[in-house]
């Protein structure tokens, strides 16, 4: 009897032992698998952003990310409060965290604090016994210049949102980094490398045994620019610390030289994880630090688009040539006073279409304008490239606006009134460009109607040509017209460089009506705004610089052109030292410094002194005309 | 010292030696591979020890004439009973519980002695329960005669060790001659202490939280994986993850990198199991098997009823202690604290088993006198 019970209860035991090693086993072994391997993400460094020259614009830093393991919810709750305490996160943070990743699979660990302090490394390395569930991951972060140096364009890097991350296809997870916006966004794919796997067998107090072999990341691909790192300086410091933007290009390609917005966020603030409260100042800033002023500010471009006006003038013949006006100040058009911007100061007297852009006379365009009509106006700013995007890559950019009558009629509803034609005609009513618009436009006609997609990545293929081919004779009278705005005594006249031919139009936008102004008396907030778009040579011009600059209540060649001018000298001076043989691709590395002084991209004083006492002294004077 | 006339040394069991033998060998081969890597490096070493001086004192054992030692049973029940009061006034506290007292520079469990003690307390009292039937009156007094010190080891607390005494009854009474109408009571008894204790409600009044813990841990081990569940489930990966052919020596995962508790002693098996596989189970439990169905035989062969009821005593303890200890290494008992015969390492419990098989031996060696 005992031995039948002896029998009996060795034979349970061995059915219990069946089930788990013969019936279960694989189960068994991967969990022993899962308990001994622990996997840890080798994140890839993302790929750097160099000048034309090679020179290095965007580069990253090596800096260390907190993980969390979750493999063990209940090891996680019991360790939260010395987590918190430990690493300095609010436990609703933490808590937070933990329920936006609720859904990932366990084994997969979240970064619970993107950027580690030493602080926090010894915390984690001397508590890795009773605190498992922390790991230390190396990563590369970000490392932009200093002081917002072309950050609009360049972009930024951010934890990736939960739509980026669903639209990924599995290949991004909560707390990895990807482009937000600019440069960062429009290339992430290319410039995201592929992470790696660490995987090292730890012991059951989490210490690490032994190394199996990992997957290693691939790094980003590095992407090549045609900011000229040179050009690029000149033009953020020549801006300065005014409201506005700077666009270079080279027309005879679409390279983009320079670009530049202002104000602009330093992104470095941003390449770990940026507050709330940050981020919302940032929206919320009346100055709009945020928007990319190049592609997204979408203004009336002023008397620049006389020279849409003056080009459908030449090439239609609609409205003679030989048309001149009389200018006393103002004019009266369908039974309204239309004002010059000389009014009551003097009077274009009879002026000639030459002299008309030279000066920049109103009342010349809107005679033109009333003549030639809104069809044909809007026919050739759209075909000159305004009214649509250019194509630029670069994420969000806005198309501005050409009205027409079909436009009125289709968002208004209504009739065109043949007076908001007067109002067109001088760039200003319902017209509205970006300064990259403006610098391909000018830049385009000045190469006979030949517009290259703009763009920013030097190995960038399928460039498109866009073509409104004008006529010989058109595009020779339309740029004899912009050259004598700088070397005719035009509204350009102090902005003269030496041996270059320099041409250009000016621009001073009203941010709103003369007729609203006089109401409202001069307030900052709605002083002009003021453009010049500038190139050299004469014809078939090697760069194209367009210039904003917001509410600064001078007139465009005054405000806007020497920073045209600074740009185009510069890119000259270069091209010389270039030829002889001077020039040297001179490694400038920026210094991230401690912050505490203003970068030197944003101080207002140019960099490049006038160039004689012929043309310094007076630059500023003589170019207080339109 | 009185001798056993004409018993000489090839009387003793020599398969019942050889398969304690391939036990222990197991017993330290698996404390080798454990512990080899860590800083309890040289522990099998120790456990070697307390083997030679259990086979010592196992021969010293059976050389005394059991009668002798029955003899004496309340004066060492009485003796027994002290030291478990002495342990809880003064004794040592290790991992939480009182149980040790300090013997020649060790620390020896009580609770293992007392357990022999029991066995022989018992032999006596069911020896001299004269009918062919076990009255309730005399069932009543070795439950009290258990029940004693089953309450003092409680309070230690040592649940495992205490739970080891019931058994001891069970089988003693049942080869006492229980009458089925007390064993159906009992049963309903000891089934309703069971079911209390996992009961929440009425276990909380009961129980200590450790060991409420526990019944909570085994019931659910996966919603705790790294408190008291953990043990259960880490032992039952280890198991598991060994699967037919085992790991092999030295190459358990959970055994080297120390995600089996104590494994070195309670969880020696799940150790075992890993690295050896099921294989290595069968043969283990195979020899468990041999040892106790040898104990019964050796039971059978007895002398006297003394001699029966001290050898299925051992046998009812050691059973015990297997079915236990193995059926928690898989997962299909709580965590309860016993050791595994012969293979876990410690010393009081080695001792125990060589003691309790010194009186096998004994019984054996006497069987032809009169």
């Amino acid at each position: 009897m005992a031995s039948y019970v002896i029998v009996g209860m060795v034979g349970v035991l061995l059915l219990g032992f069946w089930k788990l090693q013969v019936i279960d086993s694989d189960k068994y072994a991967q969990w022993a698998e899962r308990n001994r391997v622990r996997s840890i993400p080798i994140i890839a460094p993302r790929g750097r952003m160099l000048d034309r020259d090679g020179r290095v614009l965007v580069d990253n830093r090596p800096s260390f990310s907190v993980l969390l393991l979750r493999d063990d919810p209940a090891l996680v709750e019991k360790n939260l409060p010395a987590i918190s305490e430990g690493l300095n996160i609010p436990m609703a943070d933490l808590r937070e965290q933990l329920s936006n990743t609720r859904a990932l699979p366990k084994f997969q660990p979240i970064v619970v604090k993107p950027e580690a302090t030493q602080a926090d490394i010894d915390y984690i390395e001397s508590h890795r016994a009773d605190i498992p569930v922390l790991e230390m991951l190396s990563v590369s972060r970000r490392r932009y210049p200093p002081g917002g140096f072309m950050s609009h364009t360049s972009g930024y890097v951010g934890e990736v949102s939960e739509q980026q991350i669903e639209a990924s296809n599995g290949k991004l997870r909560p707390g990895d980094f990807g482009g937000k916006t600019g440069l960062e966004r429009q290339y992430n794919d290319m410039l995201m490398g592929t992470d790696g796997m660490r995987r090292v067998i730890v012991n059951s107090v989490g210490r690490e045994v032994d190394r199996l072999p990992s997957q290693e990341a691939i790094p980003g691909k590095e992407i090549r620019l045609t900011i000229d790192y040179d050009l690029q300086q000149v033009a953020e410091q020549s801006l300065g610390a005014r409201e506005g933007a700077v666009v270079a290009l080279d027309p005879r390609t679409g390279e983009v030289l320079a670009m530049v917005s202002h104000p602009a966020p330093d992104p470095n603030d941003f390449a770990v994880r940026v507050s709330k409260e940050e981020w919302k100042r940032l929206n919320d800033d009346e100055q709009k630090p945020l928007l990319d002023r190049t592609i997204q500010a979408q203004l009336a471009p002023g008397s620049v688009f006389k020279i849409v006006m003056a080009t459908a003038m030449y090439e239609t013949k609609v409205v003679p040539e030989n048309m001149t006006v009389f200018c006393p100040g103002y004019g009266t058009f369908y039974g309204r006073q239309f004002k010059c911007w000389v009014f009551g100061k003097s009077s274009h007297g009879t002026v000639d279409v030459h002299r008309a852009v030279n000066q920049s006379c109103d009342i010349f365009f809107y005679t033109l304008g009333m003549r030639m009509g809104i069809d044909i106006i809007s026919k050739y700013a759209s075909g000159l490239g305004l009214g649509h995007r250019t194509g630029i890559d670069l994420p969000s950019e806005e198309p501005g606006l050409v009205p027409s009558e079909e436009w009125v009629q289709r968002v208004f509803h209504r009739r065109w009134y043949p007076g908001e034609t007067i109002s067109v005609a001088v760039g200003q009513g319902a017209v509205t460009t970006t300064p990259l618009q403006l610098a391909r436009l000018i830049g385009g006609i000045a190469s006979g109607g030949v517009f290259m997609q703009p763009h920013l990545w030097k190995d960038a293929q399928n460039i498109t040509e866009e073509k409104f081919p004008l006529k010989d004779s058109t595009t020779e009278k339309i740029t004899d017209d912009m050259y004598g705005v700088v070397n005719g005594g035009g509204t350009g006249a102090g902005l003269k460089l030496q041996g270059i031919e320099f041409s250009g139009k000016s621009g001073t936008a009203q941010v709103i009506g003369y007729a609203a102004r006089d109401r409202v008396a001069k307030q900052k907030r709605f002083l002009d705004n003021a453009w010049f778009v500038g190139y050299a040579p004469k014809r078939d011009p090697e760069i194209v610089v367009s210039v904003l600059v917001q509410e600064s209540g001078k007139h465009g060649g005054e405000a806007a052109g020497p920073v045209v001018r600074d740009i185009i000298k510069t890119y000259y001076d270069k091209k010389a030292k270039k030829t002889s043989g001077q020039y040297t691709v001179e490694y400038k590395r920026y210094d991230l410094g401690d912050g505490s002084a203003p970068p030197a991209a944003i101080q207002p004083q140019p960099v490049l002194k006038p160039e004689g006492p012929s043309t310094a002294a007076p630059a500023r004077a003589a170019a207080a005309q339109h | 010292m009185k001798d056993a006339p004409g018993a000489t040394t090839r009387d003793y069991d020599w398969w019942l030696l050889a398969i304690l033998a391939a036990i222990c060998t197991l017993g330290v081969i698996e404390i080798y591979s454990a512990t080899h890597g860590s800083t309890l490096a040289g522990m099998h070493l120790k456990q070697l020890r307390w083997l030679g001086i259990g086979i010592v004192v196992m021969f010293i054992v059976s050389r005394i004439d059991y009668h002798l030692i029955l003899g004496q049973a309340p004066i060492l029940y009485l003796i027994g009973i002290a030291a478990l009061i002495a342990v809880l006034l003064v004794g040592h506290t290790r991992f939480g519980a009182k149980r040790w007292i300090p013997v020649l520079g060790e620390f020896l469990q009580v609770s293992e002695l007392v357990k022999l003690i029991i066995i022989i307390a018992l032999a006596r009292f069911f020896a001299e329960v004269g009918s062919e039937e076990l009255s309730l009156r005399d069932l009543i007094k070795a439950g009290l005669l258990v029940g004693l010190p089953l309450v003092l080891i409680l309070k230690q607390p040592d649940l495992g060790t205490a739970l080891v005494l019931v058994p001891l009854l069970v089988v003693g009474a049942f080869l006492a001659g229980l009458q089925w109408q007390h064993a159906a009571v009992f049963s309903l008894a000891g089934i309703l202490l069971v079911g209390a204790v996992f009961y929440p409600p009425v276990s909380r009044h009961i129980l200590k939280p450790y060991q409420r813990e526990r019944i909570t841990s085994f019931l659910h081990p996966e919603e705790d994986a790294k408190g008291a569940g953990y043990q259960l489930l880490q032992s039952k990966i280890a198991v598991g993850s060994g699967g037919f052919w085992g790991k092999g020596f030295g190459n358990g995962t959970q055994n080297q990198l120390g995600y089996i508790p104590v494994r070195y002693s309670d969880f020696i098996m799940s150790a075992w199991a890993e690295e050896q596989g099921f294989k290595g189970v069968l043969f283990a439990l195979g020899l468990y098997m041999a040892l106790l169905l040898r104990l019964v035989q050796n039971a059978q062969r007895a002398k006297d009823r003394a001699g029966m009821f001290l050898v299925m005593g051992v046998a009812a303890a050691l059973g015990f202690h297997v079915l236990v200890n193995v059926a928690m290494v898989i997962g299909a008992m709580p965590v309860t604290g016993i050791p595994l015969p012969l293979m876990s390492y410690g010393g009081s419990a080695t001792l125990f088993v060589f003691l309790a098989i010194g009186l096998v031996m004994n019984v054996r060696l006497r069987r032809f006198v009169n």
